[in-house]
């Protein structure tokens, strides 16, 4: 019945992707038969090279918000949505300088497990899993939305939520049966494909319409009359929804100025339009800075790319592994706004469509106008590739989370709070089967989202990190005077806090879509209607500037985080760990004096 | 235990102001590039704007030029912070042997 819908499938595509699929499934099974000690379903027997390791990272962090949503966000946006992919990659910088050398060091398997051995506090560990999956959860939706987007795509027709069932079940097979070793080996392969899928199309598609500074070229600024490049490439009329060439290009734009705009268009006098407008421009630099501090924070404090960190022998290995990571994903960075900026000059029909067929699939959408130029096998080739491309991107990182969350309900729920004296043949079962539950969680939270754009999502589960973990893991490596109260109440309030604000402007946004008859699914249409949805839509609009607080939240989370760190740390000083000294010591001390391995044995007994 | 010099105050208080005064010098520069870029958009839009080989100023520096700066940073600080390492171990063990 849905396969009768579904026509016209370009056999190029189709089978590019297939072959993605199937390497992927294929890895996962032959390393399945490798994976056989709970060590290697966790963190992959600690034992993987620095090159092995930083592709896989990248691998893993490259997701479908970086391939498909920076694209289509620069090209929906402009200028400001570069932010984007300069702090994914800058944010790895913190990391480096101030988190994976430490965290290393003291050798643990999860942020969990941290958060106890830092502690010594069994209750702290809950807290902490609790927020593994929350943020996790948070994660896996953008990436949802890419399988359904690509989905719809590669089959025309086919709805959204199929999509998104489909590929959230193949990762899930694969992720129970080869755990987090599997998954190293699929994720530093998709690392290259990615790579490979995201140059190749531009270079070639590049040499035909013009490059990349040419059409950037072809757009006015405001302290332009004309674009100094407007006759050299070729370019298509712009919709009236597209945004002019002067907010474009320039800083300040559609992304950062939106909220102020609605209050401008509902202002009911042309005084009150006169006193939003003005204040314009201070609230779209304010909603850089938090964008950007959200960013380079959150990045330091993603669950699933920590938990990598411990799959590294030493913590020199670790900062390689870093600076590794660095290079790759920066690489990579560069070329998804050159798919946005070309996409603007020669796809602007995307600009009119909405959902699945927006600007999120331009880089999806670029190479098939090689068709239109004599090239159509060439351009269903590259379209191909992309596709490819994109389904590694969503897989990994779907894969990489569900190996984070599944670990930490198997390991720490299962493993340490119910049932602690279980044997490793039923920590793996656990591991599976928690795999599988936290996959259909994922499956249905995907279906839900088909309205909000693949990067916005991904910027909002990196806001609630950067609240939360960012804090507790730079408070706790560098302050000896932290206490487990002091740790829980600044991440639990600055992550709760961050969550509520940005679950405040999502469920409008959502809603406000339904309203607009989009396929948002039934949750959005109950909400569009909820009074209390209308009431949090008219207060955004009044209150422009609250509304950009609530949406980039980590400006003010952040330093309430830490604040509240210090104030309950100080008040309750008399409960800093006895051994803190020798805490500290494992933390910082390099591991040629061996201190690691004492403080193992005495905390032994995790998962082995 | 306690006879250890490593394990005392003084050698922790001194490992770690020498790791946090690495980072945070390296972290410096690059937030000092994150604060002025939006600041330089904002004050001197024009001169932002003005185009370098085809990309306007700002889009060169975010776009392309943001990327090959953090790679410089991360480089040094590891280098740097290596040899601290090898040096703090090296001074640690020497104390232990006396």
């Amino acid at each position: 019945m849905i396969l009768a819908e579904v026509t016209h499938v370009d056999p190029w595509i189709a089978v590019c992707s297939l072959i993605t699929v199937v390497i992927t499934v294929g890895m996962g099974f032959w390393s399945a038969g490798k994976s056989k000690s709970a060590g290697d379903f966790f963190v992959a027997g600690r034992s993987v090279s620095v090159g092995w390791n930083a592709s896989a990272i990248s691998g893993e962090y490259l997701s479908a918000a970086s391939f498909m949503g920076v694209a289509g966000m620069v090209m929906a946006t402009g200028y400001d949505a570069l932010w984007y992919p300069v702090c994914y990659a800058c944010g790895y910088l913190f990391l480096l300088l101030f988190i994976a050398g430490p965290l290393r060091r003291f050798g643990a398997y999860t942020i969990p497990d941290f958060a106890e051995g830092r502690y010594d506090s069994p209750i702290f560990r809950k807290i902490a899993v609790c927020f593994v999956l929350f943020i996790g959860f948070f994660y896996t939706m953008p990436q949802m939305k890419g399988a359904g987007t690509t989905l719809a795509y590669i089959f025309p027709g086919l709805p959204y939520w199929v999509g998104v069932a489909v590929v959230g079940a193949v990762i899930t097979l694969n992720v129970s049966l080869g755990g987090m070793k599997g998954i190293t080996l699929v994720q530093a392969f998709q690392y290259w494909l990615k790579v490979f899928a995201i140059t190749l199309p531009i270079f070639i598609l590049a040499s035909i319409v013009g490059h990349y500074e040419q059409h950037l070229d072809a757009n006015k600024t405001g302290f332009e009359t004309a674009a100094p490049n407007a006759s050299q490439v070729e370019r298509k009329v712009l919709p009236a929804k597209a945004p002019k060439d002067e907010q474009w290009i320039a800083p300040f734009g559609k992304l950062t100025t939106k909220a102020v705009d609605a209050s401008i268009a509902a202002a009911p006098t042309p005084e009150a339009k006169a006193t939003i407008e003005a204040n314009k421009k201070p609230y779209s630099l304010l909603y850089t800075y938090s964008l950007i501090i959200a960013l380079v924070c959150g990045t330091a404090g993603l669950p699933h790319i920590l938990v990598r960190f411990y799959t590294n022998p030493d913590g020199v290995a670790a900062k390689r592994t870093t600076m590794w990571v660095m290079i790759l994903i920066g690489v990579f960075y560069v070329f998804p706004p050159v798919y946005g900026v070309i996409g603007r000059s020669l796809t602007p029909e995307l600009y009119d469509a909405v959902g699945a067929k927006g600007t999120d699939k331009v880089v999806l959408e670029l190479p098939t106008l090689l068709a239109g130029k004599n090239h159509a096998l060439l351009g269903s080739i590259l379209s191909g590739i992309t596709c490819a491309g994109a389904f590694a991107a969503f897989m990994s990182t779907f894969s990489g989370l569900l190996v984070s969350m599944t670990g930490a309900l198997a390991h720490d729920v299962y493993g340490r709070m119910l049932k602690p004296d279980s044997t490793p043949e039923q920590r793996l079962t656990a591991f599976k089967w928690a795999a599988v539950l936290i996959g259909a969680v994922a499956i249905g939270l995907g279906t839900q989202v088909e309205a909000l754009e693949i990067n916005f999502m991904v910027g909002q589960a990196f806001a609630i990190a950067a609240a939360s973990y960012f804090p507790l893991l730079f408070m706790s490596v560098w302050w000896r005077g932290m206490t487990m109260k002091g740790a829980a109440t600044g991440m639990l309030v600055g992550g709760l806090s961050a969550l509520v604000a940005i679950s405040l402007t999502s469920i409008s946004d959502v809603a406000n879509a339904a309203a607009k008859k989009l396929p948002a699914g039934d949750l959005a249409a109950y909400w569009a209607d909820h009074p209390i949805s209308k009431c949090i839509a008219d207060y955004w609009v009044s209150h422009p500037l609250a509304r950009i607080l609530c949406e980039q939240p980590a400006i003010w989370a952040v330093p309430l985080s830490i604040t509240l760190m210090i104030v309950v740390s100080k008040l309750t000083a008399r409960q800093i760990p006895a051994d803190i000294r020798m805490k500290m010591l494992v933390l910082h001390a390099p591991e040629a004096l061996g201190l690691k391995q004492e403080y193992i044995k005495e905390q032994e007994g995790l998962g082995h | 235990m306690s006879s250890d010099p490593i394990n005392t105050d003084g050698f922790l208080a001194r490992l770690m102001r020498d790791q946090l005064k690495l980072s945070i010098t390296c972290a410096l520069f690059f937030v000092t590039a994150l604060i002025a870029l939006p600041l330089l958009n904002y004050f001197q839009p024009e001169w932002m704007a003005q185009r370098v080989a085809g990309f306007t100023l700002t889009w060169l520096i975010l776009g392309v030029l943001f990327f090959p700066f953090v790679w410089i940073i991360s480089f040094i600080f590891i280098k740097k912070s290596i040899a601290l390492e090898n040096a703090e171990a090296a001074a640690a063990k020497d104390s232990q042997k006396k």
